[in-house]
């Protein structure tokens, strides 16, 4: 499935799950992300009544809730028969693993089809944004949107842990120097920079109870792109960004942002100053000193 | 680092069918090249590193592994699966021996556990996850399970990152429940029916 560039007024429909920080700590990627959707010709519905994938909690616990729960929004998804955009990379991974045994594990499949009451079709699969913004838009599509390029602003692009991987799971970018970030910031004007923090681990959820250790991660991924020369770190994650931004132990904080803001702000949307205004490290007056931003 | 096993306490070669069984991964494939090890984010926090785990499952050393806690600082990155020569994916691993650990009565790293438990309660609750919520419940069964050093550790930054955030607006102060929960229980139901 691919965006028709020939019609750019023609929408294409998925099917959106937003995943439950979206109404909380990551607000504004989730704001951002329909926003960014919307101008390209991506068309979201929200699936309905869904629930939680069990993040890393129920893997970590219990098998079998670590498939059933990101199942029923599988399910849920199978009646509209669209791929399914996730913005979350942990929702991402664990509805993966649930398509995955739906096709594969045909007593589980049967199990969960009676519990449930649906009928498992396969058509439409869970798609992680980026996957769907880099790879079904074709890059002049994106730079055919681009009112206000990001001249001048080096962005390090941080994909994170599991966006990526296991290859076998995830398997559209490369999982030790993914590209798909950089080259649709490039589109929106920005400089990506080489650096070799892109994929490493940020702590995630031990940002809870080992919060020593996510400070240490965290640091680490930032002082890379500062040396890098980079000016911020763009995100595809709502942990990763959270950790990152609160957890950095430099003396001049970078601001994070999520690589859906930086694209909204190329575009010139509605909303950004708003969004932006939710970081705790405030990255407006980088914005500013680069005109990229009314003072 | 050398890990001494001991014969008489705690060897079980049935233990290394059941991990490899319960994760459908290839265990016996290591051959201790360590790149899981040097490639592991959290390895600077565990008693034993991911290739010594490896290592100690092939050698049936149950009580070493189940009671470490190793298997509780995984995040499950996948770093190590990603890059193993011999396809091993650790993440999968690490789930089986915490669920294996859970079912013998070996004891949780407690904040960790807490934090797992807390997650999976929220969702029972609600079907989603309220992070205002899981925090407090989440701090609850710290101090319970680990006592008031628990609970202090580290709480000046986590207090500095709550507040900047909630000031900024960043947490829904009204929970979301879904409107199917009687499925979300089902799903309960089945997974005690299942695993007990």
């Amino acid at each position: 499935m691919s965006v028709d560039n020939k019609h750019p007024s023609k929408t294409i429909e998925y099917s959106y799950y937003p995943g439950c920080t979206a109404e909380g700590t990551s607000v504004e990627f989730d704001r951002s992300a329909r926003a960014v959707c919307e101008a390209v010709g991506i068309k979201l519905l929200e699936l309905e009544d869904w629930s939680c994938c069990g993040a890393s909690s129920a893997h970590s616990l219990n098998h079998e809730l670590s498939l059933s729960l990101p199942g029923r929004n599988v399910a849920l998804a199978q009646e509209a028969g669209l791929d399914t955009v996730i913005p979350c990379p942990a929702c991402y991974q664990n509805s993966m693993a649930a398509d995955r045994a739906f096709r594969q594990e045909e007593d589980w499949r049967h199990k969960m089809e009676s519990l449930l009451d649906f009928e498992y079709t396969g058509q439409g699969r869970p798609r992680h944004l980026l996957d769907v913004l880099s790879r079904d838009l074709d890059t002049d599509a994106v730079k055919a949107k681009v009112i206000k390029p990001l001249q001048g602003l080096k962005v390090a692009s941080y994909y994170g842990c599991v966006l990526v991987r296991p290859p076998e799971v995830t398997g559209w970018d490369d999982p030790e120097h993914p590209m798909t970030m950089d080259t649709l910031l490039e589109a929106a004007g920005a400089t990506p920079v080489d650096w070799s923090y892109k994929v490493d681990c940020c702590g995630a959820s031990m940002t809870f109870p080992m919060g020593s250790v996510v400070i240490d991660l965290s640091t680490k991924i930032v002082e890379g792109a500062i040396e890098a020369g980079a000016d911020c770190i763009a995100s595809a994650c709502g942990i990763c960004q959270i950790n990152l931004e609160t957890r950095q132990a430099v003396q001049n904080k970078m601001p994070i942002f999520y690589f859906t803001e930086l694209m909204a702000l190329a575009f010139g949307l509605p909303g950004v100053e708003k969004w932006l205004g939710k970081h705790t490290v405030d990255p407006r007056p980088l914005l500013r000193e680069r005109n990229l931003l009314a003072r | 680092m050398t890990i001494s096993i001991s014969e008489s306490t705690g060897t079980d070669l049935t233990f290394r069918d059941a991990v490899r069984e319960r994760s459908g991964e290839d265990i016996h494939a290591c051959f201790y090249c360590q790149k899981c090890t040097i490639g592991c984010p959290t390895a600077f926090v565990m008693d034993y590193k991911p290739a010594q785990l490896l290592r100690l499952i092939q050698l049936g050393q149950k009580d070493k592994v189940l009671g470490s806690s190793a298997i509780w600082m995984c995040v499950a990155c996948e770093t190590c699966g990603t890059r193993c020569p011999n396809h091993i994916r650790l993440a999968p691993v690490m789930d089986a021996l915490r669920q294996m650990a859970l079912a013998g009565d070996y004891k949780p790293e407690p904040a960790i556990y807490a934090l797992h438990r807390a997650f999976l309660d929220n969702i029972k609750l609600l079907g989603r996850v309220y992070e205002l919520g899981l925090v407090a419940e989440f701090k609850t069964l710290s101090l319970l399970a680990g006592g008031p050093a628990t609970l202090f550790r580290g709480l000046g930054a986590d207090i500095k990152m709550g507040t900047g955030l909630f000031f900024k607006g960043k947490f829904g102060i009204v929970p979301e429940r879904i409107k199917r929960m009687d499925e979300v229980k089902k799903l309960y139901e089945e997974a005690v029916r299942e695993r007990g």
